[in-house]
């Protein structure tokens, strides 16, 4: 079956099996590796990847859900100046260490400031409350979203 | 919006001591731009010309002997690879090579592997194995340790299904007992742990026609080289490891990537195309090694004064199906058995039986958090006893220098914790909350617990057995260049590592290069374990840039090489288990506050405090991230995180049913480092990776029991098991 969706800016066309997970398309067909994969059932949020603006797991869609769908993974999030705030404030707040988790909970960031450029506390921890992490405890990675979002003129 | 609770510098906590050492400031993690972006290439992003996936038919049943195993014909491509095609020995080589690469004619673990379908597509692979019988003829099974005296179960291992028994005894312990005026008695069990690291394990094996080369996530590339010259029978400059980048490990990728490096070895070998092993998370949780579940007895004989004379304390490791590393582990439960307390007479019994599991292996703290939740359990509840404050009665038994140790060795060094217990009762407000909380049944409580971890290697390990070898080499581009086979798994070891050189040559970091560990370009400096990366790879690696220093000038390659040497202070007899276990020690103290619903039982956290000595840390930063991993990973182990076994197979089988901390569950901590200085760390460094995690739960357990009025002896303090200590009559 064919399907058409945009990938990272890009208009795309695969011609496959409309059930295969949107996590395989993007890292077999398209190598889009930073999409990880961490459990396979949506927990972890690894997968994580943004269908026209909202989180998702790559890992429980259906590639024939996002037909006509702008899709971002980190690949092409990592040109924009958000990505670079993101990233700078990850890295002063000690917010990456192992570092398999860490794309999807930018990509988490993003979803939770485009809408809510000023989050309180809790509404950071809520908006990444479908990432787990593993080695940071969530301290660093909360306080890298706050310092984030404090980036003047980008939000 | 929130008033921030915190002053906007880079590192959370903070440092309690006067001077703090110029190399202890943030600097920027090497490894962050790559993760971040998601340039970094774990083993799941390897592609190789031509290359195979490959995936393995485990044991369905726990024990059994393998009656026949029915292949149907392989597509054109596709290929088995089991026990026939491993030509060297059988067995993966650890502490011992018993456990096989492939099971033979048995199986003894549900998930044991038993053979490997490989070919180009992954799809098809799966369809293969469902097409694969075989037909088991299943044997009686051990699930604990009470079947070794059922005489219609035979043995798992030697004949009463024990990996290893020893005993330590220091003092005259009989007679405290019959002296005493009264013996408190107390059982504390603590429960299976999954590692959970996020990226799930797996390897890749190139076979060029002569050399074998192993890609993998994974903590020592050394054990998986020693392991494949076993495996493959080769001499070693035939085989070739490379760690991947690595998502996350705690333990959990120590021991246990030398079994799935021997399968794509032999399956690149077999096939002669590069073969892709990739566990999914429900394929990782089967197989992998977990935390050994603990049943510890602690007796101790008090006087007529409410003094302790004594202690006897009886340690049993559920070890699984095969040895791995579980009596190491043991051992450093047994040195652990009294904690921070100086106890006049001792005697330590420990034993590892086998059981037909997933084998149980290294996870961080090693069995140390194991041996401290008994102890600060048992410490608070004899406290309670002789109606005495918990924490004023353990302060009143703390070691101090030149005491003895659990092995007989002394305490060579300062014991910080009065001081440190003074600050953290000071942040957390513990008296009288406490006091509080004891008195007006809020079903509110506080919690304290008091903990060392022994820095790297157990006794003389580091000397005998691991023999680090470091190099530092100026190149001819003016770089400098660190080989140790030590990763970077998530701990920051490339970056402390590279601070530690950069600091000693002073010059910028940026001078400095680690790449990741690649057996034919680093020496043997040792697995990255045990809390020894920077201690003792680190304090080489500053010795050698000391030398190098002054030799910057000389043109073109320099070479530096730098190996362990013990320090003179140390003392220690392997054969009996005398003297200094460790070289020193890291130190902590944590209080936890909890409210236990009175309806759901649920324990919820509601304060978290930390204060550590892990001498200089070499990078705040990464200390902090340490310590509020460490102490997410306790928390979970403390309250959530319950893995079962039902009949020789695990009840939880992913991470829906598997539960970890979210960012929702639990508050940040509070907490600060007590900088003491160690002669021979680099800098003064000690440990610090393991320490975190390891006083976490008993802070936990002590506070649900301030705020029920029960003793609470099981981890986790699941709601089911509260339900039960409050409606028992005893």
């Amino acid at each position: 079956m064919k399907i058409k969706f945009t990938v990272n800016g890009r208009p795309e066309t695969v011609d496959t099996d409309p059930m295969r997970r949107l996590l395989d398309v993007l890292r077999d067909d398209f190598g889009f590796l930073g999409v990880k994969e961490g459990c396979g059932e949506g927990e972890c949020g690894a997968c994580s990847v943004l269908v026209n603006g909202e989180i998702v797991f790559s890992c429980i869609t259906p590639v024939g859900t996002v037909e006509g769908s702008e899709i971002l993974t980190i690949e092409g999030y990592r040109n924009t100046e958000r990505y670079r705030a993101i990233e700078a404030a990850m890295e002063e707040a000690g917010g990456v260490q192992c570092g398999f988790c860490t794309p999807g909970f930018v990509l988490a960031a993003e979803a939770l400031l485009r809408k809510n450029p000023h989050p309180s506390e809790d509404e950071i921890r809520e908006g990444i409350s479908g990432n787990l992490c593993r080695c940071t405890g969530y301290s660093g990675i909360v306080e890298g979203i706050k310092k984030a979002a404090e980036s003047e003129g980008v939000w | 919006m929130k008033e921030k609770k915190k002053d906007s510098t880079a590192v959370r906590g903070g440092t309690a001591s006067t001077s703090r050492a110029s190399i202890s400031g943030p600097v920027p993690r090497q490894d962050a731009p790559g993760k971040i972006s998601g340039v970094a290439s774990y083993i799941g992003d390897l592609c190789f010309e031509g290359m195979l996936y490959a995936r393995t038919l485990r044991s369905t049943v726990p024990r059994a002997r393998i009656v026949s195993i029915d292949i149907p014909a392989m597509p054109e491509g596709y290929f088995v690879v089991d026990a026939r095609d491993v030509p060297g020995k059988n067995g993966v080589h650890m502490l011992t090579d018993e456990q096989p690469f492939f099971a033979e004619e048995r199986v003894n673990y549900v998930g044991e592997p038993i053979l490997l379908v490989t070919g180009p597509e992954r799809g098809k692979i799966d369809q293969i194995l469902r097409g694969i019988r075989v037909e088991y003829e299943e044997i009686p099974p051990v699930f604990g340790e009470e079947d070794s005296k059922n005489p219609r179960i035979p043995p798992l291992f030697g004949e009463r299904n024990l990996f290893c028994e020893y005993e330590i005894r220091r003092g005259e312990v009989e007679e405290a007992f019959f002296d005493a005026d009264f013996v408190f008695e107390g059982c504390y069990h603590t429960g299976a742990q999954e590692h959970v690291y996020l990226e799930p394990q797996g390897t890749a094996g190139v076979f060029d026609g002569e050399r074998v080369t192993v890609y993998g996530s994974m903590q020592c590339p050394y054990y998986v080289k020693t392991a494949l010259v076993g495996g493959l029978g080769w001499k070693e400059d035939r085989i070739r490891v490379v760690q991947a980048t690595t998502g996350g490990a705690f333990g959990g990728k120590e021991e246990y990537p030398s079994i799935i490096a021997g399968h794509v070895a032999f399956a690149a070998i077999k096939t002669g195309r590069p073969v892709l092993l990739v566990f999914d998370r429900a394929e990782d949780v089967v197989c992998t090694t977990k935390r050994h579940p603990s049943l510890i007895r602690m007796r101790t004989a008090v006087d007529d004064r409410g003094a302790i004379r004594g202690m006897e304390i009886d340690i049993a490791l559920d070890g699984g199906a095969y040895v791995g590393l579980s009596p190491v582990v043991l051992q450093r439960a047994m040195f652990a058995a009294t904690g921070v307390y100086r106890i006049p007479c001792i005697r330590v019994k420990g034993r590892v039986f086998a059981t037909n599991s997933v084998p149980t292996g290294a996870f961080r703290g090693f069995g140390a958090p194991q041996a401290f939740f008994a102890v600060e359990m048992h410490m608070h509840s004899l406290a309670e006893k002789l109606r005495k404050d918990p924490l004023e009665f353990k302060r009143s038994y703390l070691l101090s220098m030149g005491d003895p140790t659990v092995t007989d060795g002394r305490m060579k060094q300062e014991v910080p914790l009065p001081r440190m217990i003074d600050r953290l009762c000071k942040l957390s407000g513990y008296e009288k909350k406490h006091r509080a909380y004891k008195k007006e049944k809020t079903r509110r409580g506080i919690g304290v617990s008091l903990f060392f971890h022994g820095c790297a290697f157990t006794g003389s390990g580091e000397k005998d057995k691991i023999k680090a070898k470091v190099l530092l080499k100026k190149e001819d581009d003016e770089s400098v260049s660190i080989l140790v086979s030590n990763v970077e798994m998530g701990q920051g070891a490339q970056t402390t590592l590279k601070k530690i050189v950069a600091e000693t040559l002073g010059c910028g970091l940026e001078r400095v290069r680690y790449d990741n560990p690649d057996t034919d370009r680093v020496p043997d400096s040792g697995p990255t374990v045990a809390s020894r990366t920077v201690m003792i790879v680190g304090g080489l690696l500053a010795k050698a840039a000391g030398r190098l220093k002054r030799r910057m000038d000389e043109k073109g390659e320099v070479k530096i090489e730098e190996r362990y040497v013990q320090p003179p202070h140390i003392e220690w007899d392997q054969d009996t288990f005398t003297g200094d276990a460790y070289p020193v020690y890291s130190w902590g103290a944590n209080a936890v506050e909890v409210e236990v619903d009175p309806v759901t039982f649920e324990v919820r956290v509601i304060g978290v405090w930390g204060i550590y000595d892990v001498g200089t840390p070499i990078d705040e930063r990464i200390v902090g991230g340490q310590i509020e991993g460490g102490i997410s990973q306790g928390l979970g182990y403390a309250t959530i995180e319950l893995l079962q076994k039902e009949n020789g197979r695990l009840r939880q089988k992913n991470l829906t049913d598997y539960i970890i901390p979210s960012s929702m569950d639990f508050p940040d901590p509070v907490y600060e480092l007590f900088s003491s200085s160690y002669e021979h760390g680099p800098f003064g460094a000690k440990c610090a990776g393991e320490l975190p995690f390891v006083g976490v739960a008993p802070a936990v357990a002590a506070a649900v029991q301030n705020a029920i009025g029960r003793p609470v002896r099981r981890l986790p303090v699941s709601p089911e098991y509260l339900f039960e200590a409050e409606h028992d009559e005893d």
